[in-house]
């Protein structure tokens, strides 16, 4: 029996785990008008294990037997999930006050998915990756549910949580198959045993019902469907939140699952995921183009980028990982800045979300509409933007492993998807508004956000270098 | 009695989980359906443990009993939460997004 | 005569799965789930995991489905009237759900299933306890996730009280 406490490689969540502690505590002691402290307390905790995460950069930690590990990988999606995390709690400092939800708990909930997320893209041990996966989402749930009043944001909470604990009881059938097929949920032994013995019908089956749980997870089809009811009931920020945080955490797990574990079952998971790829990038942006609602069509963007990031993964190798999480960070920037740009033009209470509704956006607020038309850009894959030279990589990835029929339905896609990508930008530049816009105040924390998201975008597209040889950097090995 | 017994047991009641799930409409039902599946999940856990002579697959069943419970907790709190909101649980008929 | 009693469980659990999607009233569906619970404690006991089946008659059997119950008679739902709309469904999901079914059976009836990886036989098991058997390991290999669901817990309980306080 050896207890292996090296509580160093679970820093960063556990500072996490520690400001939610705090966040928690505040929330009872502090009187009501001073709760927004507890924005800035979270928003320190991030950082702290943000900087904590940096510096474990390099050592390849492992701890607990094996189930944890704070390598290359692990730690760029912490960074990752980290950044979406902090530009959602800034998108929030205003939000839940002009939509009067509990300060406290919303932040707390906040952290334990991010808790979660960080478990779910270090661990290395399928039962470790389950419960990182409930640990992420069931806060998540609550927080799609998070206004009571709103009886659509309810709905989605339901949606998301039955939707959810289906996709989890399919992971966790997954898991037991695995088990049973291999005697272990440790990535490397699974991997080893697979290699050592004749070929596992049971181990495969687990990894079918393992990929039907990610595809739900990461919204692929045909497991999409609740994607855009839910985007579009739950609050705005927490949409934001979710349709990146979550993203950056489930295909970290997946991709870690399938490369570290499954790469002998690869010749069954590659063309099958290819297919999906296909379908997803295809169905995801057509229909974004019939959308009029923007939350919808982004939530239906989200579905077409799983889509181009799957690509990678059946890419498999150093590229494709690597380019997985240049492209997850480019369209973490990119999404939550355009998601910012939404919550900058709603007033008060009243949101903005129609198409229509941002007509004449460029005459009342010229900077919020360039930041947007920037990201829209990026999203829909135009040079010199973050989102070109991801799909750049990714793309280069597919073609240097063979695949170089799937780069192209990928390009198709990109070309689809310009269109929809360019209407609200249409809409904000040419079209008259039909009301007047009152003139309005963009909250100092979501321009910081809109600053930050163009600035990164901008900077990865132009000089991506540094970041992808961080990114492929000692991958998975 | 081998190992395939319980197996098949634990496939056929996922199996019988999966189609409460994706045919019922009230949520209380569906989500005893995911509790269906989450027991038949225990079974295959309980069940190769057994015959692989390993311990792992029951501290597996401990963690996942707790899971279950949380998850319901909250599950149900979001139930409540809706119908307490309006006077019906039936996914369809509350659903004003329609996909 | 072990087999006959796995037959009969299973035969009781299958039953009673059955009723608990067939049914239209939630309290009926809600007492087969409780069936369902015992049965498979049964099938525990003849695993030779007496600590699951305790625990799962007491957690599933005892807190998860009161919980279920209580939310039923709070909300008195209606019993439900059939199946609306989305008729194109049905036989969609029937045919997915079928089809995995049919695969799950066929493959694992065929399929050669791993032998012995560790030395913890029944006998061993009986010999130094089932709860000290799962509990070193929860301790010591398993600590991580163990302290993992006492945070998950604590998420639980603060989510729940969001949405059940009044405004």
């Amino acid at each position: 029996m050896n207890l292996d406490l090296n509580l160093q490689v679970i820093a960063p969540a556990l500072i996490v785990a520690l400001s939610l502690l705090l966040v928690l505590l505040g929330e009872v002691f502090l009187p009501a008008s001073q709760r927004r402290w507890l924005g800035y307390l979270a928003l320190i905790g991030l950082l702290g294990a943000a900087v904590v995460a940096a510096m474990l950069w390099g050592a390849n930690l492992s701890g607990f037997g094996k189930m944890v590990v704070a390598d290359a990988f692990g730690l760029f999606l912490t960074l990752i999930i980290l950044l979406g995390a902090a530009l959602s709690v800034l998108l929030a400092f205003d939000f839940v006050r002009a939509h009067q939800l509990d300060t406290g708990e919303f932040f707390a909930l906040v952290l334990s998915a991010v808790v979660g997320m960080i478990g779910m893209v270090t661990a290395t041990d399928l039962i470790v990756i389950f419960l990182a996966l409930e640990l992420l989402s069931l806060p998540l749930y609550v927080l799609a549910a998070f206004k009571r009043a709103d009886k659509r944001s309810l709905e989605a909470g339901l949606k998301y949580f039955l939707l959810g604990a289906f996709a989890s009881a399919f992971f966790l059938y997954g898991i037991a198959f695995v088990f049973g097929g291999t005697g272990t949920t440790n990535l490397g032994r699974i991997a080893a045993v697979l290699g050592a013995s004749p070929r596992s019908d049971v181990a495969l089956v687990g990894m079918g019902l393992l990929g039907v749980g990610f595809a739900f997870k990461v919204a692929l089809v045909p497991f999409h469907w609740w994607t855009p009811d839910v985007y579009e009931g739950a609050p705005t920020v927490v949409t934001a939140f979710m349709s990146v945080a979550v993203k950056a955490a489930a295909f970290g797990a997946f991709f870690r699952v399938f490369l570290v574990a499954l790469p002998e079952l690869a010749a069954d998971w590659r063309a099958l995921l290819a297919v999906i790829a296909v379908l997803t990038m295809t169905l995801g942006n057509v229909a974004a183009l019939l959308q009029s609602n923007v939350k919808r069509m982004l939530a239906y963007s989200s579905i077409a980028h799983a889509g181009y990031i799957l690509i990678a993964l059946v890419a498999m190798g150093v590229n494709g990982a690597g380019s997985a999480l240049f492209y997850l960070l480019a369209y973490t920037l990119t999404n939550l800045g355009a998601f910012g740009a939404v919550i900058a033009l709603s007033d008060g209470t009243r949101e903005r979300l129609e198409l229509n509704d941002f007509a004449g956006v460029a005459k009342a607020q010229p900077l919020v509409a360039a930041a947007l038309t920037i990201l829209l850009l990026s999203l829909a894959g135009f040079p010199p933007f973050a989102g070109f030279t991801g799909k750049f990589f990714i793309f280069g990835a597919a073609v240097e492993s063979g695949w170089a029929w799937l780069a192209v339905i990928g390009v198709l896609n990109s070309l689809i998807s310009a269109y929809f990508y360019l209407r609200p930008v249409v809409q904000m530049y040419m079209v008259e508004p039909a009301g007047g816009w009152n003139r309005l105040r963009v909250a100092p924390f979501v321009a910081f956000v809109l600053a930050i998201a163009v600035i990164g975008v901008l900077a990865l597209g132009i000089v991506p270098a540094p970041v992808i040889a961080l990114a492929s950097g000692g991958f998975l090995k | 009695m081998t190992v395939h017994h319980f197996i098949i047991l634990s496939a056929i009641l996922f199996s019988i989980g999966a189609v409460g799930v994706l045919l019922r409409r009230n949520p209380l039902i569906m989500f005893m359906s995911i509790e269906l599946m989450l027991n038949a999940v225990n079974l295959a856990f309980v069940g190769f443990s057994r015959f692989l002579q390993l311990v792992d697959g029951q501290v597996f069943v401990f963690l996942i009993l707790t899971v279950a419970a949380a998850e319901v907790a909250v599950g149900l709190a979001i139930i409540v939460a809706i119908f307490r909101a309006r006077d019906s649980v039936d996914v369809d008929e509350v659903s004003d997004l329609k996909g | 005569m072990e087999i006959i009693v796995f037959y009969l469980f299973a035969a009781i659990a299958v039953i009673a799965a059955l009723g608990v999607v067939g049914l239209r009233n939630p309290v009926y569906a809600a007492l087969c789930l409780a069936v369902v619970f015992v049965s498979f404690a049964g099938l525990y006991v003849l695993l030779s995991a007496p600590f699951i089946a305790v625990a799962q008659v007491m957690i599933y059997a005892g807190a998860i489905l009161i919980l279920f119950v209580f939310v039923i008679m709070l909300l008195s739902p209606p019993v439900d009237q059939g199946e609306g709309a989305l008729k194109w469904q049905k036989p969609l999901a029937l045919g997915f759900v079928g089809a995995l079914a049919v695969q799950l059976v066929l493959v694992l009836a065929l399929a050669v299933l791993p032998s012995a990886r560790g030395s913890l036989t029944p006998e061993v098991i009986a010999q130094r306890g089932d709860v000290q058997v799962v509990g070193a390991a929860l301790f010591s290999d398993y600590l991580l996730p163990f302290e993992m669901t006492s945070l998950l817990l604590l998420v639980a309980i603060v989510g729940v009280i969001v949405l059940a306080k009044k405004r």
